[in-house]
């Protein structure tokens, strides 16, 4: 297993793999990994920091919504789903609050339907209460180019108008092709285009985990 | 594959098992859409879409509307008879004028079985078979099908049984078809006049009594008795048809099983269906028509935007974004 | 007649089983005759020969069924262009059903189709009257002023004759003119509305049946009324198992009755009508395997005594159109020999000789017509034909008017080498 090394802000001469500008309002950990270790899928975060990481967003949510009172979660699917459980048990166990959970698919909100080539399969979307005036905090798994957050966006606004949406990720991996930003970060990787992301959750793939590919394979 | 169903949905009788199950699959989560304070969803905007109908139909054209409509697409209706030297165009020279509108998608009932595939043979836009004559009618099968897979978890072995007019119905076909691949029982019932002769080749039982049909059944699927049956000399008279092959309490009380009936609609109350039982516990037929809208948006979504050369050249792995 | 001049037909395989001749030679026409054939012939002055090594050389094939469409639909077909379309078939003469418009009833009709029958040069033309004016079923048309104009048959072909009273006294006045009365054997109230063979793939189509008793019905109640009358019945594109065995029964009993199947029916299936192909869509409909091996067979044993084409044009509009609404019919003259040697010759169900029986000897001898024979002094109705000869089949090379064929684009065995009638070439292929 490479060395994971934490750093407050990136290096300037690392023999690794940054590409991209920093994101400015980046203060959350980053992941250095070698470039030689860099075309095998590699772990960014083991179940244990996953949990760790989890449980931390969970306060910083609460934190950021000033409490639970007006609070919804909703997941996007399909793993957003599984961490918006997670995380709404998380904080009704810290704050003996139970936390509304919704899940949105966003298929039918696609900007790219005409080209992503075969039809992709719509899931589940369950939100059965009033959104209006809540502060809602969306959950996914991977933000990349914001193309999702921005489909569910639009979702969102034709379930009603919510005091406020926050938006909640496990991991950032930059590439950001819209004016999308996340206000809590459970992790930040810088991955090239061509390189990819995958979270991996018990409740769907038997376990948990984040790794990370820079180039070429697995594409 | 970037067009799952191909260009168009024609019938039943040739898409596959897996098809049929991811129409009915794609159609589950679009029900939520129609429960939603604005039923709407930005899939197809921009899209149009004609329902071209030469055979008078409130429901199923209400039910495309609304299915097109929530995906955000634009309507157009279009009624006229079918018969091309009154509306003095032949279905020919109709395909070519869509064609050169640059319509999408058309929706098209006709009172010609292999009317929709005449259409589709000659225009590019994707053609939905909203009944063709006596040949199918795959959305009224493929709603049927979600309604029983709903209410019963699965079809595989399931028990329907079609009572009715067979010979001249789509809805059968469709049905027949649908039910078969996905690994249902399927059986008929009705007097032999109304069954086509070669009806066992569709491997289906037949029952000549209605009560063997409910004893045998867990569900069944009434078709509409229509009058003109009677006018043509099939059966004597819909009084005679009402005593024997009718569906009443008083039949179904006699059921072994809770029973599921089902009904294309519109209903003849008193004729092949007693209002009783139309409207009693046992009767399904209203969620056929909530599940009508979500089946046919569901084909409309799988079937549109099929642009094969994009899709190759911006392919996307679904994970990242 | 213009002047004729000598041609010799050089080194064919010359099949006539009318004399029982079969054998490589030559044949020599003179005067439009037959003057002499067999062994080697040496080449009179002037004579045009005709190399015939490879071929067949047969009596002139003789259509008893066929759709002129003139007059009336000369848009469809002419009689100029179906006689041209017969004779690039192997046909040195065709019979013209009546059910043109208007029907051809009376004499002058019947004159009218001579008239512009030989003025076609081509195949010869020989009018068939209508049994009942204007096919209308009620009244016998004169019978004996259409056959003193030239009409050899009488038919309501096109429709069935409903009554069988009117059936009746047809069959017995046809024999005071030794004409035969034809029917096309279809029971109207069972095929009503029917657009292809009741079965499983009309059941599968959506589209009304004709059941295969709609037309058995007919035709041993024909059988009964020959029976009765002692008149000559020939029942028109027999296409049914139940058919042949009806037929079969009554010919055993020396019942006057003779019958025709048609090249379709002897190859292709209700299978054809798959996707809705109004060019497979006729009447009788195409039926199933089973009817298609009981013709075939009775096409072998005699019970079906010719093959005839009921040839039967029509406009490209006409048949694009919803399949319940097209209108029943197929070509069928210019691929009529090579669907016939396909289907019945190359698989070994029949003899190259008992083709020709069927399609030249017989429908000859049985309709009364000159030809269908290579006989010594007899006029020179002759084909040249090459039975093994590979082609595609391209509707828009078709002389005839029609594109209605269900063959298009297939690889058929048999082709014809040219056509004399006469002793005149009326078609050739060769060089």
């Amino acid at each position: 297993m490479p060395p994971a090394v934490s750093h407050p802000s990136p290096p300037l001469h690392a023999e690794g793999v940054f590409v991209g500008a920093a994101p400015l309002s980046n203060r959350m950990p980053w992941t250095h990994i070698p470039r030689r270790m860099a075309t095998a899928p590699t772990v960014v975060l083991n179940a244990r920091a996953l949990e760790r990481t989890v449980a931390r967003m969970a306060d910083e949510i609460v934190e950021r919504a000033d409490g639970t009172e007006q609070l919804v979660l909703v997941g996007i699917q399909r793993r957003g789903v599984q961490l918006a459980d997670r995380i709404a048990h998380l904080i009704t166990q810290r704050e003996n609050a139970a936390v509304p959970r919704g899940a949105l698919d966003i298929t039918l909100y696609r900007d790219d339907l005409q080209t992503v080539g075969p039809r992709p399969i719509v899931g589940k979307t369950v939100i059965p209460w009033s959104i209006d005036g809540k502060t809602l905090c969306i959950v996914d798994d991977v933000l990349y180019t914001g193309r999702t957050i921005r489909a569910a966006l639009d979702e969102l606004a034709d379930f009603g108008r919510p005091a406020r949406i926050m938006l909640a990720v496990l991991v950032d991996r930059g590439g950001r092709e819209l004016p999308i930003h996340a206000d809590v970060v459970g992790r930040t990787v810088d991955v090239p285009r061509g390189g990819r992301v995958d979270v991996f959750v018990s409740e769907l793939d038997g376990r948990d985990e984040v790794t990370m590919v820079i180039a070429g394979e697995g594409t | 594959m970037s067009a799952p169903l191909g260009k168009d949905l024609l019938g039943l009788e040739h898409l596959s098992a897996e098809q049929i199950t991811l129409i009915l699959d794609t159609a589950e989560p679009l029900r939520e859409i129609s429960e939603r304070a604005i039923k709407k969803v930005p899939t197809l905007r921009g899209a149009t879409v004609v329902n071209l109908f030469f055979e008078a139909s409130t429901r199923t054209r209400i039910s495309f509307e609304f299915a097109e409509k929530r995906m955000s697409a634009d309507t157009v209706n279009v009624a006229t008879s079918a018969s091309s030297v009154i509306k003095g165009e032949t279905l020919v020279d109709t395909a070519k004028n869509l064609e050169a509108m640059k319509i999408d998608m058309v929706v098209i009932r006709h009172a010609s079985s292999g009317a929709a595939r005449f259409l589709a043979e000659r225009i590019e836009s994707n053609v939905i078979n909203a009944g063709d004559g006596t040949h199918e009618h795959p959305t009224q099968g493929l709603l049927d099908m979600l309604t029983l897979r709903r209410r019963f978890g699965t079809l595989a072995g399931k028990r329907i049984c079609i009572v009715g007019d067979v010979l001249h119905s789509r809805v059968a076909r469709s049905n027949i078809w649908g039910l078969t691949k996905l690994g249902a029982e399927v059986a008929v019932c009705g007097p032999r006049s109304l069954l086509p002769t070669a009806i066992a080749e569709f491997g289906v039982q037949v029952f000549d009594r209605v009560e063997q049909a409910i004893e045998w059944a867990d569900a069944l699927n009434v078709l509409r008795l229509q009058l003109e049956r009677m006018t043509a000399g099939y059966i004597p008279s819909l009084r005679e048809y009402n005593r024997v092959f009718g569906i009443t309490r008083e039949r179904l009380d006699r059921a072994p099983r809770d029973i599921l009936i089902m009904h294309p609609g519109p209903m003849n109350r008193g004729v092949e269906i007693d209002s009783e039982v139309a409207d009693g516990p046992h009767s399904v037929i209203l969620d056929q028509v909530t599940n009508g809208v979500a089946v046919r948006m569901a084909v409309l979504y799988l079937l549109a935007g099929n642009a094969p050369a994009l899709a190759e050249a911006a392919r996307k792995t679904t994970a990242d974004d | 007649m213009t002047e004729h001049r000598d041609v010799l037909l050089k080194g064919g395989r010359l099949l006539d089983p009318s004399s029982n001749l079969d054998g490589v030679g030559d044949l020599l026409i003179r005067n439009g005759k037959v003057e002499a054939l067999g062994g080697s012939i040496g080449v009179p002055d002037g004579a045009e020969v005709i190399n015939c090594a490879g071929q067949v050389v047969s009596p002139g094939f003789v259509d008893v069924h066929c759709h002129l469409r003139e007059p009336g639909r000369e848009d469809v077909e002419t009689i100029l262009t179906g006689a041209r379309a017969a004779a690039a078939g192997g046909f040195t003469a065709i019979c013209a059903m009546p059910n043109t418009d208007p029907v051809t009833d009376n004499q002058a009709a019947v004159g009218f189709v001579l008239k512009q029958g030989r003025a076609a040069n081509a195949a010869r033309v020989y009018p068939i009257g209508a049994i009942s004016i204007g096919q209308q079923g009620e009244r016998l048309a004169e019978f004996g002023e259409m056959v003193h104009a030239g009409a050899v048959a009488v038919s309501d072909d096109g429709k069935p004759v409903v009554s069988a009273q009117l059936m009746r006294t047809a069959l017995e006045y046809a024999r005071t003119f030794g004409i035969p009365v034809a029917d096309h054997c279809e029971e109207p109230t069972l095929a009503a509305g029917g657009a292809m063979h009741e079965g499983f793939v009309s059941a599968r189509l959506g589209l009304k049946g004709i059941p295969a008793e709609a037309e058995e019905i007919m035709a041993i109640r024909d059988i009964l009324l020959a029976r009765l009358t002692g008149g000559h019945v020939h029942l028109c594109h027999m296409s049914t198992k139940g058919s042949v065995e009806l037929i079969r029964w009554g010919k055993e009993r020396g019942i006057s009755v003779t019958a025709e199947a048609c090249p379709h029916h002897l190859s292709l299936t209700d299978a054809a009508v798959e996707g809705y192909n109004t060019n497979a869509k006729m009447n009788p409909p195409l039926r199933t395997a089973v009817d298609v091996e009981a013709v075939q067979q009775a096409v072998k044993d005699g019970t079906i005594d010719v093959i005839a084409t009921d040839h039967a044009p029509h406009h490209n509009d006409d048949k694009q159109r919803e399949f319940s609404d097209a209108p029943n019919g197929i070509i069928g003259l210019e691929t009529a020999l090579a669907v016939n040697v396909t289907w019945l010759v190359k698989s070994s169900i029949i003899s190259l000789g008992t083709l020709i029986e069927r399609m030249a000897c017989a429908p000859a001898r049985l309709f009364g017509l000159p030809g269908g024979t290579l006989r010594r002094g007899t006029a020179a109705d002759i084909t040249v034909f090459d039975p093994d000869q590979a082609w595609t089949v391209d509707p828009k090379a078709f002389l005839t008017k029609g594109r209605n064929t269900p063959y298009g684009g297939r690889i058929l065995h048999g082709r014809v080498g040219c056509t004399l009638v006469d002793g005149r070439i009326v078609y050739t292929a060769m060089g």
